[in-house]
């Protein structure tokens, strides 16, 4: 049993690591995500870039979504602005692969902020779909504006180099994607520990009562856009590298509802649920993949019901932890710390 | 790119809009019975409309049954899935806070889109043909049968409902919990059988909605894809209002049909939802909708 955490200061209480457990443990995952490349290879080094493009981009709907409670139905959409400016950029004024990030990102943000702009007039429900609209009429612009998206047949994305090394392989990309992960991971971590971020949650919790403490709801909304669609464009723009094209369906409609599901099976409003909701979300279907492949011989349509299936696990997932677990995997994670922590005593 | 414009066009366009616009009224409806009675804004609308058909294509071409017995056999498939719905997801959720359910009804269209295309396959299928083939000649512009039986059949309907709402006990009752669930409930109303009630109802209108929508343009998963009209159209008549449903229904397929007639179709749902967003930012509650304050 784990004792005195109790804490003497703010300081010490507000820290990013509370207990030098945590610390710990923060150690042995950033060892064990160094050591991964060596362990893993081919698929596994795929799988584990797209579960990490997707840790960005559902930390980012998280930041809007869990702990501002703005309900968006286009995160997808901004996700692929960030694609689209990743493509745009490198094939036609070759900047480094760094600078393309952080367009990507600003680019989405800057129109992160424009949809966000009612959000001051409407709320809750109305803004779900007023970001479903946005992205109806963004999905319209990546069709129709050929001269910079390439219409239906989209654009071709050149290999990532960084300082003469062509980031070819999930491999490569791994060293990419990874630093910036963990550093936007961690940002968002500390984000919550800044005013910015308590007004955030504020405005969640009692949008009225935040205003009366004197929180600005018009900029701290706009603000909450803007942060969390700068993670979805470097998502997009990361996603833009690895597939190496940017066309209309590469994000649709059902993607928005990918990163919505992974926020609240992971646990809307906490970082760690972010974490969990993507890894899971994005594993569900590599394990329906297996599922698929270990049923084909005695069943040879299994392939063709994999689709209709995923959906129905995405739909039941939503469904299923809305009314059993709401708090999500990270609920089920503080459960399993607790009872350890408190063991041999119940809690 | 408008050429001459022909006033016959214009006029036959506008009637195959209103022909539409019926339809997105007929769905409005549905939508608006589950608000009015539960509060809850039913992303799945589509997908309920689109399980509508499809279930009537398993009657009427799968087994073959004739028009008479397939209908009627649809609404009481319909009525048991809106029950079904209600029941599992919704009540639940009730006491929580109107966000999630309105998730849960995200987390259902993907459960709707997965279970028609595990049993119907994806790719897009035609009804048996009902209505009646021959088109209609209004001076001298033609009206195609479909679009004016499915007008005349959403009309019907649509003022079928307006009548119960106005004076069958049943529609009393949910207009009654609609207004105020704690008052209705004080005077004997029984709030989750009228909860089950208005989802019922409204999975057969979306039903009888999904059936004329797959007799005009043909059946496929994606058809939920009405459904993103249907809100606009809600929105636009205000999310509570019957009425609103009506007229906003029959304005934004005009709008609809004429964008896309003289721009083309990829304007169409642009043309829709720029409205959609001008009418959020102007008038949230829409054109008939109840303006709600709001309390601490």
């Amino acid at each position: 049993m784990r004792v005195a955490t109790a804490k003497e200061s703010y300081a010490a209480d507000e820290a990013l690591f509370k207990t030098d457990t945590q610390k710990v443990w923060f150690g042995v995952l950033m060892a064990g995500l160094l050591l991964y490349p060596f362990v893993g290879s081919g698929y596994w080094m795929f799988l584990a870039v797209l579960v990490m493009i997707n840790v960005i981009s559902t930390t980012g709907l998280n930041i809007l979504t869990g702990y501002t409670g703005q309900v968006s139905l286009g995160h997808a959409a901004f996700m692929a602005v960030g694609a689209y400016a990743v493509a745009f950029f490198d094939t036609r004024f070759n900047t480094p692969v760094l600078l393309n990030l952080v367009i990507a990102g600003a680019l989405s943000a800057a129109i992160g902020i424009l949809v966000g702009l009612p959000s001051l007039r409407i709320k809750g429900l109305y803004l779900a779909i007023a970001t479903l609209a946005a992205s109806v009429i963004l999905h319209f612009v990546f069709l129709n504006w050929t001269p910079v998206t390439g219409g239906l047949r989209g654009l071709n994305v050149p290999t990532a180099t960084i300082a003469g090394i062509e980031l070819a392989t999930p491999e490569r990309l791994y060293w990419l994607v990874m630093p910036i992960t963990v550093v936007m991971v961690l940002a968002a971590k500390n984000l919550f520990r800044t005013r910015v971020g308590r007004a955030f949650i504020a405005i969640r919790d009692r949008d009225i009562s935040a205003e009366i403490i004197g929180i600005s709801l018009f900029q701290y909304k706009l603000t909450s856009f803007a942060i969390s669609s700068f993670y979805a464009g470097v998502a997009g723009g990361l996603w833009a590298y690895m597939f190496r094209v940017v066309t209309p369906e590469s994000f649709p409609g059902l993607a928005s509802i990918f990163f919505l599901a992974a926020v609240i099976v992971g646990g809307a409003g906490t970082i760690i649920g972010g974490l969990f909701g993507a890894i899971f979300m994005t594993l569900v279907p590599e394990l329906l993949k297996l599922v698929a492949a270990l049923v084909t011989p005695f069943y040879p349509d299994a392939p063709i019901y994999l689709a209709p299936v995923r959906n129905i696990v995405f739909g039941l997932l939503i469904v299923g932890f809305l009314i059993f677990e709401p708090m999500g995997l990270a609920e089920v994670w503080r459960r399993m710390r607790r009872f350890f922590a408190l063991w041999p005593f119940r809690t | 790119m408008f050429g001459a414009i022909d006033p016959i066009d214009i006029i036959e366009t506008s009637i195959a809009g209103l022909g539409t616009g019926a339809l997105l009224a007929l769905t409005g409806v549905a939508f608006v019975i589950i608000y009015k009675a539960t509060k809850v804004i039913n992303l799945a609308i589509g997908e309920m409309l689109m399980i509508g058909a499809f279930v009537f294509y398993g009657f009427s071409a799968g087994l073959a049954l004739p028009i008479w017995i397939s209908i009627p056999a649809t609404l009481v498939v319909a009525a048991l899935i809106g029950g079904g719905i209600e029941r599992l997801m919704i009540r639940p959720l009730m006491k929580d806070n109107p966000v999630s359910v309105f998730m849960v009804t995200i987390g259902l269209t993907s459960i709707l889109i997965g279970i028609v295309e595990l049993i119907w396959t994806a790719e897009p299928r035609r009804l048996p043909e009902f209505l009646p083939g021959q088109p209609i000649v209004l001076g001298e512009a033609f009206i195609g049968s479909k679009t004016a039986y499915s007008f005349l059949i959403a009309a019907a309907v649509i003022a079928v409902l307006l009548v119960v709402f106005a004076f069958w006990r049943g529609g009393i009752a949910l207009r009654a919990t609609a207004t105020d669930r704690a008052a209705a409930s004080s005077v004997g109303i029984n709030i989750a059988g009228v909860f089950s009630f208005s989802w019922m109802l409204a999975a057969m209108v979306a039903a009888l909605a999904g059936i004329l929508v797959g007799s005009v343009g043909g059946i496929s998963s994606a058809m939920g894809l009405f459904g993103l009209s249907v809100f606009v159209v809600v929105i636009v008549g205000g999310l509570d209002s019957i009425a609103g449903a009506l007229i906003a229904g029959l304005f934004i397929g005009w709008l609809e049909a004429m964008v896309g007639r003289f721009f083309g179709g990829e304007f169409k749902l642009l043309a829709t939802f720029s409205i959609l967003l001008v009418v959020l930012v102007v008038r949230p509650y829409g054109l008939f909708g109840t303006h709600e304050i709001e309390r601490l």
